[in-house]
């Protein structure tokens, strides 16, 4: 973790015209949560593309991940003219690492590399610790895919959004929810995005949208070393399950939210080799772009509703001539 | 005059319809996430609920239902097949059916594709899964038929690695594999690849439609010194449950040779490990 945190600091020194460290959050044992909000400098107010790593402490490959997107970014927006303009145009705030304590707990040694919570102290009388940060979000916490035993690998916490880590995102997205277009949260493994929602029976209004950016993005990922990834909402295709930080950030209105499974599927599984590592995060970059290509060009660059603003302002134009025409005739 | 504008606006209203502004359709979900909050039960692990509604007919091969049962395939063929220098791995899903069998449980039709990891070589099979319903709980029942695939050849590779720990004097162990940045000693391969085979008898007997299993890592593995022809070795094998996101921890004790592939001679599920090991100063 001390490599991430060294690394941030140097990607802002490297970078400061583009690149802002925000510090929006503590964990339990007091460690702070920052996330790097790159971007052109701009004076009016910009919408943005949310993406955290980490949630989930042995998904080592996520942060890894996080910081290839990041050195993408910065490597491609001075030469590539669409990067260019999506920088111009909107903000990107990544986490590499939002669950810190779990993430440096599992660095610790052998037998603590599969730890998946966060580091909270179970309730009273309880002999385990650790809240799944992915079960704590507020969306039907605490209903589906968890288990009340503090010791379960799934338990949601003692209430919705008790962890200060869950905290961090809800603040910290809560706040910006008009301005954040789309809020991509990475995992391991799998080998798959979902789509919101993790309830058999609540299905988001765009979810034909969703699925069809999935597929594309994953059509994008296969070209680039093979893999598939499956798309689909998580009752499909992986299991039922509440409180998670996309299922919450799609109900706040945000609408594009998907989570990222990244290799492998299951051969290695969450020790993932180093070899790997590369090419998981080209592949997961080219999907990631494609998401966050189409979510900028809806927002844009649209043809067909510049002509439904003018054809707007012609009817309300003309109306307005025919009543007061009316009235003084 | 008044008739010419009642023109132009009936020709605007037919081509772009009355003016329209994108609303983010969040609205309407609060009332479903009411619904829910009052309707649901507190539910553990997987939702019983849902489970009643599968899917039955034909399946979407690439939902949860179909990648199941095919997983469960995946493990048969590695206890009927698998070796030091085989192992099998679930590649796809093409197709899949499921119909229910009076009250006693479910029967999957597949076809899929297996990979062999050593020899990455593809072939396809067609599979019958069985899962029981009721009381008594017992293991999947699985048929599968695959063209080519079975026919690799590993014996030479098989019998050197046998001899050279034959003939050995030390007994081999080693822990974490792979290690904790997806590191395997070349060595040490076999011994791992032993492990996922072994571990596919577990996985096996183990298997249900709510479960997803991937042998995670190995713990520690001690050869054990033997008198009869077969190599023995005692795992500590660390199983992932997907679906409970579960680390599910088994001792096995492993048999092989060429001539008899692998057995697990006996099998003993650990208890849960919280923190499995303390730092030395909390005692």
């Amino acid at each position: 973790m001390g490599e991430i945190t060294n690394w941030m600091d140097q990607i802002v020194k490297e970078n400061p015209n583009v690149v802002t460290k925000v510090d929006y959050g503590k964990t339990y044992e007091n460690r702070t949560i920052s996330l790097l909000k790159i971007g052109s400098k701009s004076a009016s107010a910009k919408k943005a593309i949310w993406m955290d790593c980490g949630i989930h402490a042995r998904e080592w490959i996520s942060p890894a991940f996080c910081q290839y997107f990041i050195n993408q970014l910065l490597q491609t927006y001075k030469t590539d003219p669409k990067m260019e303009q999506m920088m111009k145009n909107m903000d990107f705030y990544v986490t590499p690492v939002l669950n810190v304590d779990g993430y440096i707990y599992s660095w610790t040694d052998n037998s603590t590399r599969l730890w998946r919570k966060n580091r909270t102290p179970g309730p009273e009388g309880c002999e385990c610790l650790g809240t799944d940060l992915n079960r704590n979000f507020d969306i039907n916490w605490g209903t589906l895919g968890i288990s009340f035993n503090c010791c379960s690998i799934v338990y949601p916490g003692k209430s919705a959004v008790s962890e200060a880590e869950a905290q961090a995102i809800t603040d910290f997205v809560g706040n910006r929810t008009d301005e954040i277009l789309c809020f991509l949260t990475i995992h391991s493994y799998g080998q798959m995005l979902l789509i919101p929602y993790g309830h058999p029976n609540v299905i988001a209004p765009n979810e034909n949208e969703l699925m069809e950016v999935g597929l594309a993005a994953a059509e994008a990922m296969k070209k680039v070393h093979g893999k598939q990834y499956t798309v689909g909402t998580s009752p499909d295709i992986l299991y039922s399950f509440s409180g998670s930080s996309k299922d919450w950030a799609r109900l706040q209105g945000i609408p594009f939210a998907f989570t990222f499974e990244l290799r492998d599927d299951g051969t290695y599984g969450f020790e993932l080799p180093e070899d790997q590592i590369q090419p998981a995060s080209e592949e997961a970059y080219s999907g990631a772009l494609h998401i966050i290509t189409h979510v900028h060009d809806k927002e844009f660059i649209k043809p067909t509703s510049t002509a439904a603003t003018v054809a707007a302002m012609l009817w309300t134009t003309m109306m307005a001539v025919f009543v007061t025409s009316t009235v003084i005739v | 005059m008044r008739l010419k504008i009642i023109i132009v606006l009936t020709i605007l209203t037919g081509i772009t319809g009355s003016p329209s502004i994108t609303i983010r359709p969040e609205v309407e979900l609060v009332d479903n996430k009411q619904r829910i909050s009052e309707q649901q039960n507190l539910v553990t692990e997987t939702d019983e609920v849902v489970e009643d509604v599968m899917a039955t007919g034909e399946l979407n091969p690439n939902h949860y239902p179909a990648q199941r049962a095919a997983k469960v395939v995946q493990h048969y063929i590695n206890t009927l097949y698998g070796s030091p220098f085989k192992v099998f791995h679930l590649h796809r899903v093409h197709s899949g059916n499921a119909e229910d069998v009076a009250d006693s449980g479910r029967k999957y039709q597949l076809e899929i594709s297996v990979q062999e990891m050593i020899s990455n070589t593809s072939g396809k099979c067609s599979a019958e899964v069985f899962f029981s319903r009721g009381d008594k709980q017992h293991s999947p029942q699985v048929q599968v038929m695959c063209e080519e695939l079975l026919k690799i050849n590993t014996t030479k590779e098989e019998d050197a690695f046998y001899q050279h720990l034959k003939k050995n004097t030390s007994l081999l162990s080693a822990e974490y594999l792979p290690d904790s940045h997806g590191h395997i000693e070349p060595d040490m391969k076999p011994l791992w690849h032993l492990a996922s085979v072994a571990s596919s008898f577990i996985m096996l007997n183990e298997s249900t439609q709510d479960t997803l299993f991937n042998m995670a890592q190995v713990a520690n593995v001690t050869q054990l010194a033997t008198e009869s022809d077969q190599l023995k070795f005692e795992y500590l094998i660390l199983l992932h449950e997907m679906v409970s996101q579960e680390i599910i921890r088994w001792k096995l004790l492993v048999s092989w040779c060429p001539p008899e592939g692998v057995k697990v001679l006996q099998m003993e599920k650990l208890p849960h490990c919280h923190e499995c090991e303390k730092p030395p100063n909390t005692n």
